[in-house]
């Protein structure tokens, strides 16, 4: 579904992606874990549009997206939760989730879609008529992916939804992502939690100063000798 | 919401009250002159303060030219209306019109950038306007520019009424959604799939159009505009304005406009003074109500009508 070739990305002289190709099948969870610094949000930004390659492709579903700006990307199908969550917090939860559908002129099934959220999020249910600010960190990471959600992704891009939360409501979080990717939503999560991702992706990519150093079966890396005194901690 | 209910029909109400009765008394001659101008001051800056509000209260972009826009509306219409014969109305609309494409030439630049770059441009810009006027001996040059007096009460009351209404309804739709999103988060805006650019830009530009209209006003009111009128002094006061009453709250700028043009109307015999003391009402502003006297909450009537139709 999303492929990337050969993607080389700068941030001024610093080059921060160095030639990295992966691609994401429909339907799949995929997962890109690595330690801060190795390229991992870079990778989700330049996907989104935020970001530029200066050299390599960037496909979706057969379509181009090299060239492709940032809102545009979005009504094609490719929705991002950015790092650090990111919600708009002097705005009521419901209308950070109709900012959410902002590019959708459906409104039979922008509502639908809001009853899909709320049954996801309860919380955010019974939250919609507060300011987003006052909600918890976990009930904004998931205010933040109901958000996204709300714009009808076929492929939905998490940045560390593990951030700063406690351990009992990462594992909400990652048993509602893969509640998500079960009704259809394809996944490609970063993460540094490289236990938590690995538990639930199909497939993941190693990240290692820009470069991908290690692929396969999730299950497989997390047998291997080296992402265990890498990354699980022995 | 329904358009005729208990609250807007009051509000009317108010409105034309306001209205009546300053025009009654000022027909019969209870109202002095001089109390008449400050009121129809005081509708020109409230159009100043609310547009500008839309643009760095709303949107979150700072802007300190607005003076620039308010003289290029000002002598735009001047010019209309001296030079060209041409009525009051297409004087005004003339005024808009060119102060909002200033807008957008000033706007589509810096606003690709983040960060200061606007305040920095739209300071730069309202100089500039100023200076040019000021070596344009056409316009008057540092003389000023005459103007017949056509803009009574009744225009700056209903077209302050008007622009009010035009800039509530833009923050209410789903345009005015996205400039907040903006402000709040540009990041997370540009990854909801929301241009921008092209909000900043659009916020900026009805900004910079009202601002022409009410610096039309004011040029078909004063008998006299001179460049040195639009000092960038004068956008600090339009800023200070904004802050008083709140960033992100139209009653608040309504407020802020009222009080500040109200102050400086009783402090005209003590130009000195009149810094100091909106200096220190700032101060103790900042001390006791660091988001303005309104925050970003509007006065609203809403107990009046049923929970449904809010």
């Amino acid at each position: 579904m999303l492929t990337l070739n050969n993607i080389n990305v700068y941030y001024g002289a610093i080059h921060a992606l160095k030639g990295i190709s992966f691609e994401v099948n429909k339907g799949e969870i995929v997962t890109l874990i690595g330690s801060n610094g190795a390229g991992k949000s870079t990778c989700l930004k330049t996907i989104s549009g935020l970001l530029r390659p200066k050299e390599g492709t960037l496909s979706f579903k057969g379509n181009d997206l090299t060239a492709v700006s940032a809102p545009e990307i979005v009504s094609r199908g490719i929705s991002q939760v950015p790092e650090g969550r990111r919600i708009f917090a002097n705005m009521l939860v419901s209308e950070n989730l109709d900012l959410g559908a902002y590019l959708r002129k459906d409104k039979a099934g922008i509502k639908e879609d809001m009853e899909k959220v709320f049954s996801l999020f309860p919380r955010l249910k019974e939250r919609r008529r507060q300011l987003a600010g006052t909600l918890s960190g976990g009930e904004q990471q998931m205010l933040a992916m109901g958000r996204a959600l709300m714009s009808k992704p076929e492929l939905l891009l998490l940045d560390e939804p593990s951030m700063g939360l406690a351990p009992i409501l990462v594992k909400q979080i990652f048993s509602i992502i893969q509640e998500i990717n079960s009704l259809g939503t394809t996944i490609l999560l970063v993460e540094q939690n490289a236990r938590m991702a690995l538990s639930i992706a199909n497939r993941a990519y190693v990240l290692e100063t820009g470069k991908i150093v290690l692929s396969g079966d999730s299950k497989e890396l997390m047998e291997s000798e080296e992402i265990r005194k890498a990354y699980l901690g022995g | 919401m329904k358009l005729f209910n208990l609250k807007n029909a009051l509000i009317l109400a108010a409105l034309i009250a306001v209205y009546a009765i300053v025009q009654m008394t000022a027909v019969a001659g209870t109202l002095s002159p001089f109390y008449l101008m400050t009121l129809v001051l005081v509708c020109v800056y409230i159009i100043l303060s609310v547009s500008l509000n839309l643009i760095t209260g709303y949107t979150g972009q700072l802007a300190i030219g607005h003076a620039g826009f308010m003289s290029i509306g000002a002598y735009a219409s001047a010019f209309i209306v001296v030079k060209m014969q041409g009525s009051l109305i297409s004087g005004l609309l003339f005024g808009a019109l060119i102060a909002a494409i200033a807008g957008i030439i000033i706007g589509v630049p810096t606003l690709r950038l983040r960060g200061d770059y606007l305040a920095i441009a739209t300071l730069g810009m309202g100089e500039i306007v100023r200076i040019i006027l000021l070596n344009t001996d056409y316009l008057g040059g540092a003389t000023g520019f005459s103007v017949p007096k056509s803009v009574d009460w009744t225009w700056a009351f209903w077209i302050m009424v008007v622009s009010v209404v035009i800039i509530r309804n833009f923050i209410n739709s789903s345009h005015g959604r996205a400039c907040i999103s903006v402000r709040e988060n540009e990041i997370a805006a540009e990854a909801m799939g929301i241009n921008t650019t092209k909000y900043k830009v659009m916020a900026f530009t009805i900004g910079a159009m009202f601002a022409g209209l009410a610096g039309g006003l004011y040029a078909n009111y004063m008998y006299i505009i001179q460049p040195m009128s639009f000092s960038f002094l004068k956008s600090f006061d339009i800023l200070a304005m904004v802050v008083l009453g709140g960033l992100g709250s139209i009653t608040g700028s309504i407020i802020g406009a009222g009080l500040m043009t109200i102050l400086s109307a009783y402090l005209a015999n003590f130009p000195e003074m009149r810094m100091v003391i909106i200096a220190v009402l700032l101060i103790l502003l900042m001390i006791f109500r660091p988001n303005g006297i309104m925050g970003n909450k509007e006065f609203k009537l809403n107990f009046l009508i049923s929970k449904k139709e809010r």
